[in-house]
């Protein structure tokens, strides 16, 4: 007897001790740090959302969101993209899994709004995909505009803004509507399908990728209304600015990249180039990787592992890709678009 | 007698110093980790600035609840919202416990007949439902009520202009109280109290002289007839009705007004009836089988019916085993109503901790409150059981 509680005295003080310990070890060590004795970004994607990421038939991600995370991984291991975890997490436990550590970063269509941003300790900055909410109806159903959805049951994914969204704009709408809220948006979708709701809400580029993978994409139908701004941006964790920092500058490289004509097949040959922006965005002239606590030429392996900002939306969204989505309001601020990147020097 | 006094001296408690102080160590332990855990959860939290406390349940939810028991809407507070979850959760398992109770019983009692078929097919069920995971059943059941009803209102079936069922959920006319109500509620009162008297009227007649009188039926008549007779006069006299009923119309989108019931509703509480049922049938089972074969043989012999046999001996010997077990099974009942999540049912951790709990990324204090609802829904639930078992077990003398 004796023995038995000694022996469980001495492993809950062990426990004890172990908290204490591994507090301690929380607060002095950068996600920075992490990532690299790990040797790898562990990186917070979505469930599977056509051209944000979806696994292909080999397994492999695709997407502009899975691109990201390489490119992530490339910048932080000297070119390596390929050391990259990627964490699926449905709409509902995305916010608890970053703040638990269960990954680095969040580049999972997260809406950047201000109570996430504030009461739920993460920090945005860069947007890398602006997005709107919309609706899908059946084709046969005969609806051209939201407005005419009074009275209709609508199917939601729990934890998007998409539930708090339509609450609102069929509340400013004096409309009514049945919500059929499901915790994962295979559910969701699959609710829809079986006829269960009248319309499916989500992101428009959402509505756009699933509508794809339905039995029947031509009976279905997005339609025009815009009811909400979803800036779906890339979420870490608050108290790490050097993190926040790496995860945004990565974005705007790319954006630099795509403004000065640096893709993936010329970037070689542009080391030698005498553009001074490209000089150091290349890390050919001054330090910027070094200030970020990466190598010098980090942008350089990023932009060889995935291409500049334009070729991932291309490749995975936009013309290159089955989706189709046209650039509007991602493209180049010089193209009257919304994705501005701030000098790189 | 007391037990305790015939120990032997030796093996009578001794206070030990040693122990004692072994044990005071333990608990201050104990509470060191718990202490411990709950000062580093607060900490992290705050260093993450991610918010704490129970202020956010004043807060405005701004989301919408498929059904709600009480007055909900997007403006209430997500104090409210826990408020609906736990209704449903609690109204789905009310509904739930007694029907699978009653199935279970019956199927119970049909695995033990003589009749091969019977209890073939009774064997059959348990071991289709005991053996298959409770989840993918409700993913049947609401794929399965789903896709066989129709998907359009018009095609809706419908038992005249006041019952519709479709892919959007049964609805029903409901009753609506209208304002010359007093006269109907009095009557029911007193037929309620008049049909216990004379329940006590006719079970002390068959104490003394042995004879039987439909007590049941005839209290029943009187509980319905009264209020309806009182409501009726009093539509004579006031030309208001009493009772009408809110009818459903069938709309562009689905059957608005009267009494709807989801479709996820059903599937849930029908998942979780038959699932629970095959496990109440095996303690059924367990409990008539341990009654002694010689009880069956005596009543027999008194030339009891089958029902009687059952009603009058067996059943109230097996009870007292079946009791503890089938306590169990309600409990567990409760708990597995949290699966209405993957079928889109707003109980408890659907609404609170799945939209709450994200909405405002309050984790540890939603997954508290969560927690102890069912802690204390599990607790009450075998309070009142086990008060029923003292109240039924055997008395020793």
């Amino acid at each position: 007897m004796k023995v038995f509680v000694n022996a469980t005295i001495v492993a809950a003080l062990g426990v004890f001790f172990a908290l204490g310990a591994n507090n301690v070890i929380a607060q002095e060590q950068t996600t920075l740090e992490k990532v690299k004795e790990r040797g790898q970004v562990n990186c917070g994607v979505g469930t599977g959302l056509a051209g944000f990421a979806l696994p292909d038939a080999n397994g492999d991600w695709q997407g502009l969101d899975a691109d990201y995370c390489r490119a992530l991984a490339a910048a932080i291991f000297d070119g390596d993209a390929t050391k990259v975890k990627f964490v699926a997490l449905t709409a509902k436990d995305r916010f608890a899994a970053i703040q638990a550590g269960q990954v680095d970063l969040l580049a999972r269509t997260t809406t950047w709004t201000m109570s996430r941003d504030t009461a739920n300790g993460l920090n945005f900055r860069v947007i890398n995909f602006f997005d709107g909410q919309g609706f899908l109806v059946r084709e046969d159903s005969g609806i051209t505009s939201a407005k005419e959805l009074d009275g209709a049951s609508i199917c939601l994914t729990q934890g998007s803004t998409a539930e708090q969204n339509t609450s609102d704009y069929f509340r400013a709408n004096g409309m009514t509507y049945n919500p059929v809220t499901f915790a994962t948006s295979s559910e969701t979708v699959k609710a829809y399908e079986n006829a269960r709701c009248d319309s499916y809400s989500n992101d428009s580029s959402a509505l756009y990728g699933e509508r794809q993978r339905m039995a029947d994409p031509a009976a279905h139908i997005v339609l025009p209304d815009i009811i909400s701004r979803e800036p779906l941006a890339i979420g870490t964790l608050q108290g790490d600015d050097q993190w926040m920092d790496i995860t945004s500058w990565l974005h705007y490289a790319m954006l630099t990249a795509e403004a000065n004509g640096v893709t993936r097949a010329n970037v070689d040959s542009l080391l030698t180039s005498e553009n001074p922006e490209i000089r150091r965005l290349l890390g050919v002239e001054g330090d910027v990787g070094t200030l970020l606590g990466l190598s010098k030429d980090w942008a350089y392996n990023a932009i060889k592992a995935v291409g500049n900002y334009g070729e991932v939306f291309d490749r995975n969204l936009g013309s290159g890709s089955s989706l189709n989505i046209s650039r509007n309001q991602n493209a180049l601020w010089k193209d009257g678009g919304l994705q501005y990147a701030p000098p790189m020097r | 007698m007391s037990v305790k006094s015939d120990w032997p001296h030796h093996q009578r408690k001794r206070f030990s110093l040693g122990g004692f102080l072994w044990q005071g160590a333990l608990i201050v332990a104990v509470l060191l980790v718990i202490g411990g855990a709950a000062w580093n959860a607060a900490n992290g939290l705050a260093r993450q600035g991610i918010a704490s406390g129970f202020g956010f349940l004043n807060n405005t939810a701004g989301f919408d609840i498929s059904q709600h028991l009480i007055d909900y809407s997007a403006v209430s507070t997500y104090g409210q919202a826990f408020l609906v979850g736990l209704l449903n959760t609690l109204v789905v398992s009310v509904i739930a416990i007694p029907l699978a109770t009653i199935l279970g019983f019956i199927i119970g009692i049909m695995r033990r007949s003589d009749n091969w078929l019977l209890s073939r097919v009774a064997a059959g069920y348990v071991e289709l439902f005991r053996n298959t995971p409770l989840l993918l059943q409700l993913l049947f059941w609401y794929n399965a009520v789903l896709v066989s009803l129709p998907s359009k209102v018009s095609e809706s079936l419908h038992i005249g202009d006041v019952v519709y069922l479709n892919r959007r959920g049964l609805s029903l006319p409901q009753p609506v109280l209208g304002t010359q109500i007093a006269a109907p509620l009095v009557a029911l009162g007193i037929s309620v109290v008049l049909a216990l008297l004379l329940r006590a009227w006719a079970i002390r007649r068959h104490r003394e002289t042995g004879r039987d009188f439909p007590a049941f039926l005839i209290g029943a008549a009187i509980v319905c007839g009264l209020p309806l007779i009182a409501s009726l006069l009093t539509q004579q006299m006031t030309g208001v009705t009493a009772v009408s009923f809110d009818l459903p119309q069938p709309g562009r989108f689905g059957v608005t007004g009267g009494w709807q019931m989801l479709p996820e509703f059903v599937a849930l509480l029908l998942g979780l009836i038959i699932y629970t049922a095959a496990s109440i049938a095996e303690v059924v089972r367990s409990g008539l089988s341990a009654v002694s074969k010689g009880q069956f043989e005596a009543s027999h012999a008194l030339h009891l019916s089958p029902v009687l046999v059952l009603r009058l001996v067996v059943v109230p010997q097996a009870i007292r085993i079946i009791i503890p077990p089938l306590t169990n099974q309600y409990l567990n009942l409760v708990k597995n109503s949290s699966l209405a999540v993957a079928i889109g049912y707003p109980d408890l951790v659907q609404v609170f901790a799945g939209t709450v709990l994200n909405q405002t990324g309050q984790a540890v204090e939603v997954v508290l409150m969560t927690m102890g609802v069912y802690l204390t829904i599990s607790l009450i639930t075998s309070a009142a059981m086990n008060y029923y078992n003292e109240h039924v077990k055997l008395v020793e003398r």
